[in-house]
């Protein structure tokens, strides 16, 4: 076994331990209390509802990492398949406090919303939720409203929100089945009212129980707040899936079926033992892309199919970045991947073209990121690096293609913009356990800030206080790179997930089906400038 | 010298007659009910004629009907197989009386035997053995059998073991008797426990002469219907045979027999003793083992006693043909369940390697006799017989041996069987001994199926299905089954009946513990259990479009048939408890209760006829009938609501 493979096996050893640590929610004691109530978690609701044998690809699953709150947010989202259709789906984990929202769940919620905005998708909230956890309300209320915002708009933009009420859902969070075009309740599950008994007895001494202010009965029977009543929670799932069966969605508004493929001509399992354990040390993408993309195949209905798995755009010039075309699951796409680290203005000119190619075309992007930033230097600054870097994320900003971005290995400073990083906003942005992302280096980090202190000290005319500086530059160090780890960022909602390099086709794939949900046209105005 | 023959009857037995008619050049006519006009038979036939209707009594027991087709069509003869019209004395002298060949025995023998009261009266004179009840039976005679007396096959027949019974089931019988052979004369005998039954094949021509064809061996049955038939008979001493092939000598020739007929006996094997029971005056079901073993076609031989007798010629017969140098065993593959309920449905599969198909020849091979191809509907209005499976051998225990591996090899789809129970019979040691009785087969447990072959099958049909689902996806086809990027569960499909079985889809296929996945697809797949492969294939089917799917499984060892249980159950769609649900397709004959009346568990609520066969249903708790949803004369399919009994509250006030 490479030590590639060895160190990589490790890493994603590790990351299955990361993704238990969201899937046992709030435990075995919480879980066990859940089913002896006779309720299913989140994620079994899920299994439910989506179709038998289908991908369920989930979003954000560590969301919240390094922080105080339990790892997945007390959230489950991800796209699945129900009745044919791709949905959003997003799960209250009631196990965890009680499905209670804290700042992480609120911000991957909004992410959700923002992949079914973008890739018109339905959305099939199973709520269970306790409501705002009180002693954090402060980063929930305000920005929280917008979940309710969401809501309503996907329904004006005809993207239809279906609400599975499955328990709690009061306060703030009844404003979810009330936003929702569909609305099932579970009987004697869901309860959903603005002021609970206590609530209510303190405002208007009005004496009331639970069932007469949020029942599925009385919401079914009475309020109309409830468009079904479930005689449990199978039956909920089953009604909802009805529901999405009736959305006459499955033509899909967006681009022709995938063509035909083949599965790659070199096996994904050799990804493990491309990345080296030290990101200083390049890889040719060159062998990532020929082991996600699709392979050779020439039984096409389409134009003979695919005659090579890449076709290398401008091999011989700035070769510091590699770009051409390849097909994924028959999808056609583009593809820029960083081979040597560094973006020169050659790079940045070769990009620049690329994208514009690209939305002449119509064809999605994907920018595989292994990159340590654009070149800096005397010779770099007066030959115009910056112009060229701002023209690449120029280019990168105001394509109008879907792009897709995958974080292999290193994606530092603007080096991250200008290869589509968050801020970007790629409709997917997934993760190697490989990773790092950070403003640069965390050994340059620490360098920098030992520079300038030092040329402070100087200037006061103060001795530099070396043993300080060595123990300053230890701390930055360390702390940089736990911050510029991917769990790290993964936590912090600036990826959709760690993903296995293994399957990483299958995460693109299932990414590219998603977004043919919509359909684009490249950006237009001028031609294509070189 | 017969040009074409008309045969009176349906399904194998017609096709049975057609393959020796086309053997001798003679043409063919079929006759069929509406029900089975797309099967084999119907289209094997040189003409066809259609007989309006589905039930026997409009179409196959028509004899006027029947005997016009013949007319219509241009045949010269008939032959009326076994079963409806074979043993109806007026049927023969209706086709006699049309200028026809009658293939058959004269309808004064007919008569004869069929009355059974009147043939032991006969057999007793010729000196053969018979079983004698007393006219007012005591405790002493227990237990006693009754019979019908116009009946056959099981029908009509009653055990009586204690002797306040014997009015109701003399009763019973009569019913019985009186629906499926319009005559309800029953009479009683005594009950031998432990008897087999040891019948002697003849063939008379009609001029005093008989040939004895050796003895066959019926004596695994269940409720009186013979499954397992062979030749010889196993396990009697030579000379107890001889003497049952003499008094069946002599119980033909009382009556000067034409034509192929047995004469079946009761043999006490603790005793060595045996004891007229009837005699057939047709072909039987089970003459095949005849065939194999003695090298004869007793159709052709059949015809040719009949072709005499037209001419008027007297048939002789050189020999008696010596002793059998083969064994010959016999299967009947009938579509029903566990508890003998006959099954209808689409014979989707219908494989069974065979060597021959009604013929003779070879020293060893099986020979399929079926009624049915695969596609085939198999309906609820005649008997649930699909094929009889034959073996023949140099020696019995060769012949099980390749019995048994045909069964296990054939696929069934489509239709439940008793191809496991004819296995499981094939390899007691009680059949392998030759020890078997009448009522053997109902005393016999019922053997629990081999749990490791059970789980690679379900497994197997489980990934079946999951590559069946996979494969119908509209979006994201290529992505692998059930893949997940954050695992938290696996997936589980649940068969009735069976733990569910759970897998998982990973990048590299299907998972599942204990269980090396190397080949899935929704017909096959390929398992590895402890370094051992199996292939199972599979096939999928489903009653209706978005009903439980079912899988039938053939595996090395054994075939299944799984209904998968649905993830979800529409609530509006679920059954009241208390429902009482018709066991099997059939007729309504009486409801015995009427709406808000009280029953008691146990009561009967209604009585249903199927395959001529009563059936009751039961209240299942004390309490309300709150439904009743049929009336008598309603046809009612399996599995339908007949009628609600609320359970009476447990709690007092």
């Amino acid at each position: 076994m490479s030590g590639n493979r060895e160190a990589m096996l490790e890493k994603l050893a590790d990351l299955d331990a990361q993704h238990a640590v969201a899937v046992a929610g709030g435990g075995e004691k919480y879980v066990d209390r859940h089913h002896a109530r006779g309720k299913l978690t989140a994620r079994e609701r899920i299994e439910l509802l989506v179709d038998p044998g289908s991908a369920f690809l989930e979003l954000s699953p560590l969301a919240g990492w390094g922080s105080d709150f339990t790892v997945g947010a007390s959230v489950v989202t991800g796209i699945g398949v129900v009745e044919g259709v791709e949905c959003l789906i997003s799960a209250n984990d009631p196990t965890v406090k009680g499905g209670a929202s804290n700042p992480w769940t609120v911000k991957k919620i909004f992410r959700a919303s923002q992949i079914a905005e973008e890739n018109d998708l339905p959305t099939i909230s199973l709520v269970e939720s306790g409501g705002a956890d009180l002693p954090t309300q402060k980063e929930i209320f305000i920005p929280g409203g917008r979940l309710f915002r969401d809501l309503t708009r996907s329904s004006a933009r005809k993207q239809p929100t279906i609400a599975l009420v499955f328990g709690n859902s009061t306060a703030g969070g009844a404003y979810v089945p009330g936003m929702s075009d569909y609305t099932v309740f579970v009987r004697g599950g869901a309860k959903v009212f603005l002021g609970g008994p206590p609530l209510v007895k303190m405002a208007t001494g009005e004496e009331s129980d639970d069932e007469s202010l949020g029942g599925a009965e009385m919401h079914a029977r009475v309020s109309g707040l409830a468009d079904y009543l479930a005689e449990d929670e199978h039956d909920a799932i089953r009604i909802g899936r009805r529901i999405v069966a009736r959305l006459n969605r499955s033509t899909g508004g967006g681009r022709a079926q995938s063509r035909p493929f083949a599965e790659p001509d070199a096996d994904p399992e050799g990804l493990l033992d491309l990345i080296p354990t030290d990101l200083k040390e390049p890889f040719d993408p060159r062998e990532v892309i020929v082991r996600i993309v699709d392979g050779v195949s020439t039984d096409s209905t389409n134009g003979g199919g695919n005659g090579r798995p890449f076709d290398e755009f401008k091999p011989l010039y700035g070769t510091s970045l590699v770009t051409g075309w390849a097909q994924l699951h028959g999808h056609p796409i583009g593809i820029l991947a960083n081979a040597q680290g560094v973006l020169f203005s050659e790079e940045a000119q070769k990009a620049t073209q690329f994208i514009q190619l690209a939305n002449q075309s119509d064809t999605p992007l994907l920018f595989l990121h292994n990159t340590t930033g654009y070149m800096v230097g005397k010779e770099y600054e007066q030959g115009g690096i910056i112009k060229h870097g701002a023209q690449m994320i120029n280019a990168v900003s105001n394509s109008s293609v879907p792009h897709l971005s995958v974080i292999m290995g290193a994606s530092y400073g603007a080096g991250n913009y200008g290869m589509n990083g968050r801020a970007y906003d790629p409709r997917f942005l997934f993760t190697w356990p490989s990773a790092k992302s950070a403003v640069m280096g965390p050994a340059q980090l620490a360098g920098v800030l030992s520079i300038v202190a030092r040329a402070a000290a100087e200037a006061k005319g103060q001795a530099y206080d070396e043993e300080g500086d060595a123990g300053m530059r230890t701390m930055v160090e360390a702390m940089v790179e736990e911050q510029s780890l991917p769990y790290a960022l993964s936590g912090m909602l600036y990826d959709d997930g760690v993903i296995d390099p293994r399957d990483t086709r299958t995460v693109l794939a299932i990414c590219l089906s998603v977004i043919a949900n919509t359909s684009w046209t490249g950006g237009k105005g001028f031609g294509v400038f070189r | 010298m017969i040009q074409r023959l008309l045969v009176a009857n349906r399904g194998e037995i017609a096709r049975r007659v057609f393959a020796t008619c086309r053997r001798l050049g003679i043409e063919t006519v079929a006759v069929h009910s509406d029900a089975d006009a797309g099967l084999p038979f119907v289209a094997e036939a040189d003409h066809a004629v259609r007989l309006p209707g589905n039930a026997p009594a409009d179409t196959y027991l028509r004899i006027d009907l029947v005997v016009e087709a013949a007319r219509k069509s241009g045949a010269d003869a008939v032959h009326p197989g076994y079963g409806f019209l074979s043993e109806n004395a007026d049927f023969a002298r209706a086709v006699e009386a049309a200028g026809l060949t009658w293939v058959g025995p004269s309808p004064e023998s007919i008569e004869a035997m069929g009355s059974k009261v009147e043939a032991k009266r006969l057999m007793r004179e010729a000196g053969v053995p018979t079983l004698e009840a007393s006219d007012e039976p005591s405790e002493a005679d227990l237990p006693l059998l009754v019979k019908a007396s116009a009946g056959g096959g099981g029908r009509g027949m009653r055990v009586v073991r204690r002797l306040e019974d014997l009015a109701s089931e003399v009763a019973a019988a009569q019913a019985e008797a009186e629906s499926a052979f319009g005559d309800g004369t029953v009479f009683v005998e005594p009950y031998v426990e432990r008897g087999r039954h040891v019948e002697v094949q003849v063939v008379g021509n009609g001029h005093g002469q008989v040939l004895v064809l050796g003895e066959r061996d019926c004596s695994v049955q269940r409720r009186h219907q013979k499954v397992v038939e062979e030749a010889p008979a196993p396990a009697i001493d030579g000379d107890v045979v001889d003497a049952l092939h003499d008094a069946a000598r002599r119980a033909a020739e009382a009556i000067s027999y034409r034509g192929a007929g047995t004469v079946e006996f009761l043999y006490d094997p603790d005793t060595e003793r045996f004891f007229f029971l009837e005699m057939n005056t047709r072909l039987q079901v089970e003459h095949p083992v005849t065939e194999l073993v003695w090298d004869t076609d007793l159709v052709e031989l059949q015809l040719a006693v009949a072709e005499a007798a037209d001419s008027g010629a007297v048939l002789g017969f050189s020999s008696n043909g010596g002793a059998p140098q083969r064994h010959a065993i016999e299967v009947r593959l009938y579509a029903e369940d566990a508890s003998y309920l006959p099954q209808s449905g689409r014979l989707v599969t219908f494989e069974i390697d065979h060597d021959l198909e009604f013929a003779l020849g070879g020293e060893r091979g099986i020979r399929v006799d079926s009624g049915f191809a695969s596609g085939d509907d198999v309906s609820t209005f005649y008997d649930a017989m699909l094929a009889k499976v034959v073996a023949w051998a140099p020696n019995r225990e060769q012949a099980i041996r390749q019995l048994v591996a045909a069964l296990r090899r054939a696929r069934i789809h489509g239709v439940t069987t008793n191809r496991d129970q004819l296995v499981e019979i094939l390899t007691d040691p009680v059949f392998v001994a030759g020890e078997m009785t009448t009522t053997w087969l109902e005393s016999r447990p019922i053997s629990a199926e081999s749990p490791s072959d059970s789980r690679t099958s379900v497994v197997a049909a489980a990934l079946m299905l999951a590559a069946a689902d996979a494969g119908r996806r509209t979006v994201q086809q290529g992505v692998p089954p059930a893949w997940r990027n954050v695992v938290s569960q696996p997936q589980r499909t649940t068969f009735e009946g069976h733990e569910p079985v759970e897998w998982w889809g990973t990048r590299d296929g299907f998972v599942v513990d204990g269980i090396t996945v190397l080949e899935v697809s929704p017909t096959h797949a390929r398992l590895e259990v402890d370094g051992v492969t199996t292939e199972t294939r599979g096939q999928r089917y489903a009653d209706h479009p978005g009903g439980p799917r079912e899988v039938w499984v053939d595996g090395p060892a054994m075939s299944a048939r799984l209904r998968e249980v649905p993830r979800f159950t529409d609530p509006a769609d679920a059954v009241a408890s208390g429902s009482l649900l018709a066991p099997m397709p059939g007729t309504v004959v009486k409801v015995l209760v009427e709406a808000d009346r009280e029953v008691a568990a146990g009561d009967v609520v209604l009585v249903l006829e199927a395959m001529k066969m009563q059936h009751t249903v039961t209240a299942p708790h004390d309490g309300t009938v709150t439904e009743i949803n049929v009336e008598p004369g309603a046809q009612v399919a399996s599995g339908e609501v007949l009628a609600v009994v609320e359970e009476a509250a447990t709690t007092a006030g």
